[in-house]
């Protein structure tokens, strides 16, 4: 028994690891989405997070944990900077703001003969384990999830709801959009560095805006009102192409359509029908059962 | 040099013209459709497949491929904008939704011509060249900037000479107070959708005579660099978005001339990324409306 369970640890390793990668990156959208703040640089926060890490750890030697650290602490710092401009943009013009910086940091990496331009760098020692992966995961949703129920977290819903109301009620909005994005930033650096010391290369190409687009599925798949939303997303997702490449050939449509294809529908029907994301099922089939409206707006009111 | 322009120029009228559906979708709605790349791509196919199957000649396969992809905004919007429309947070949603749909038409285009590079058959359109002062450049550019400024200017007849185009413009002042006037606000929004597709779909068959280079990701990299020119030009605004397409065309032929192609994408995007910070409301665009 033991031994089977070891075998299918041994499979599906990288699988398991990438459900808490992702719940982190998804988490890192998940706290400027709290405020209200559609924010999708975190691609490039992730790249920052990696880069630095990495080097840390092949050019300069020094430990692990420290690595780790400047490749968390590095990108929060690089997001007040751009934060104090970028977070006076609304809505869409914030996300494209954002996105325009995750590209700038692709392309500069890119095109930077440093660490090896289009390449990356590879052959990275391999120091993060898949518990340290869910270790991080874990610190992270008890500081969102401690956040929520404070006057904190009370702040950031009345910025979600209101912003303007909640800038007349005193509520320092523009602290707050900060150092949201600032912690956002630091998750991603996270999820970059410790992915970088898990498959063993960086490249560029890895922090494209398609990455930035997963995190955010992610998190709506998930659903964004809670803390857990986001890594249930993540898992849902991360485990779906798995079962969906066993599925493949019994539909007899190649695996990466068949995913593409899945991964769209689910978005649809979840942005469509359960706008707080899949965690919100069940409260919403228990009150379609004792014949009330579910709550959060899933049906329009025309 | 004289080359090098008209290279820009050329670019710049495809990147134009997909930005000009681009900006006339978020002027009425205020929702960026990201399924957008994903029509411009879907339309190339379809004029792909009306060329090879079929056997139409190519200046009856890019108006049909048009139609179709006005069409496939039509359904789009009854999809995947229409039910999200009273939601307060609408912009996010829609935006959401129209990336799920993009990920649906990506699929079935994976899943029925491949990931594979595929081509126009030779002979689709001549290679006929012509000689300008400073250099030669081809039939096939020429008539891609033609049809371009063609398009250009039947949109702005349409929507500032006909009753539809008024509408238009009524709903995305205001769509309450048009309601109120007696403008039906769904046929409207359908008919921007239609607009609008039918112009991305008219770039994504010009690029993909253009480079002959069709595959189901060709959406991806004029996405983003479409979001660069509506931003540039002041999202909303027509004459900013044909301004700022020739802009950024010039702009990537000159980098690639004298920086080098790697460079390209990084200066579209830096510059993007200063507009936003510096000038948010683009080079033709309203100041005070970045509200959305």
């Amino acid at each position: 028994m033991t031994e089977r369970l070891a075998d299918f640890y041994g499979t599906y390793q990288s699988t398991i690891g990438y459900i808490g990668l992702n719940g982190l990156l998804a988490l890192s959208v998940y706290t400027t989405l709290s405020c209200g703040q559609l924010a999708l640089g975190n691609a490039g926060f992730m790249a920052i997070g990696a880069y630095a890490a990495v080097l840390l750890t092949m050019e300069a030697h020094v430990p692990f944990g420290l690595s780790l650290l400047a490749g968390t602490l590095l990108p929060a710092l690089v997001a007040v900077p751009l934060g104090l401009p970028v977070l006076r943009l609304k809505g869409v013009f914030l996300a494209i703001a954002t996105i325009g910086f995750g590209e700038v940091v692709r392309l500069s990496l890119v095109n930077s003969e440093a660490v090896n331009g289009a390449q990356g760098i590879v052959a990275i020692p391999q120091k993060t384990s898949v518990g340290l992966i869910f270790a991080a995961l874990a610190l992270a949703v008890a500081l969102l999830g401690r956040l929520k129920g404070s006057k904190w977290g009370f702040a950031l819903e009345a910025i979600r709801e209101d912003e303007p109301a909640a800038r007349t009620m005193g509520i320092p909005t523009g602290a707050y959009k900060l150092s949201m994005l600032a912690l956002g930033a630091a998750l991603a650096g996270l999820a970059g560095a410790l992915e970088a010391h898990f498959t063993f290369m960086v490249a560029p190409n890895g922090f494209g805006f398609d990455r930035v687009v997963d995190m955010l599925v992610f998190a709506v798949v998930g659903g964004s009102g809670v803390v857990f939303g986001p890594v249930v997303g993540a898992a849902f997702l991360t485990l779906l192409p798995e079962v969906l490449r066993e599925v493949a050939p019994m539909v007899g449509i190649e695996p990466g359509p068949l995913r593409m294809a899945v991964d769209g529908l689910v978005l649809l029907l979840v942005i469509l029908f359960l706008p707080n994301g899949i965690v919100s099922l069940a409260g919403v089939i228990r009150a379609r059962r004792s014949g009330r409206r579910p709550a959060g707006g899933t049906e329009s009111t025309r | 040099m004289g080359q090098q322009i008209i290279n820009g120029l050329f670019l710049g009228s495809i990147y134009a013209l997909f930005a000009l559906g681009y900006t006339l979708v978020f002027g009425v709605l205020d929702i960026l459709n990201l399924a957008h790349a994903a029509i411009f791509m879907l339309a190339t196919f379809a004029a792909l497949a009306l060329v090879t199957t079929f056997h139409f000649p190519i200046f009856l396969a890019l108006p049909a491929a048009v139609l179709f992809a006005g069409l496939v905004g039509i359904v789009l919007e009854r999809v995947a904008f229409r039910p999200l429309r009273s939601r307060a947070d609408s912009n996010i949603s829609g935006l959401i939704s129209s990336l799920a749909v993009a990920t649906i038409l990506e699929a079935v285009a994976l899943e029925v011509w491949g990931p594979n590079i595929s081509r126009f058959p030779i002979g689709t359109l001549s290679d006929a060249r012509v000689a300008i002062p400073g250099g030669v450049v081809s039939r096939l550019q020429l008539t891609i900037i033609a049809v371009a400024v063609v398009m250009f200017l039947a949109l702005t007849w349409l929507l500032t000479r006909t009753r539809i185009g008024r509408e238009v413009r009524a709903v995305a002042e205001s769509p309450r107070a048009a309601r109120v006037l007696g403008v039906n606000v769904d046929r409207v929004i359908a008919s921007t959708f239609f607009l609008s597709s039918a112009l991305g779909g008219a770039a994504g068959v010009l690029f993909g005579l253009a480079f002959n280079s069709i595959s189901p990701d060709m959406g991806r990299s004029v996405e983003l660099k479409g979001l660069a020119v509506i931003i540039l030009g002041g999202m909303g605004s027509m004459p900013g978005a044909v301004l700022a397409g020739f802009l950024l065309g010039l702009t990537e032929v000159f980098v690639v001339a004298h920086l080098g192609a790697s460079w390209r994408d990084a200066v579209s995007f830096a510059g993007l990324f200063l507009i936003l910070v510096l000038r948010p409301q683009g080079l033709l665009g309203a100041a005070g409306a970045r509200e959305a």
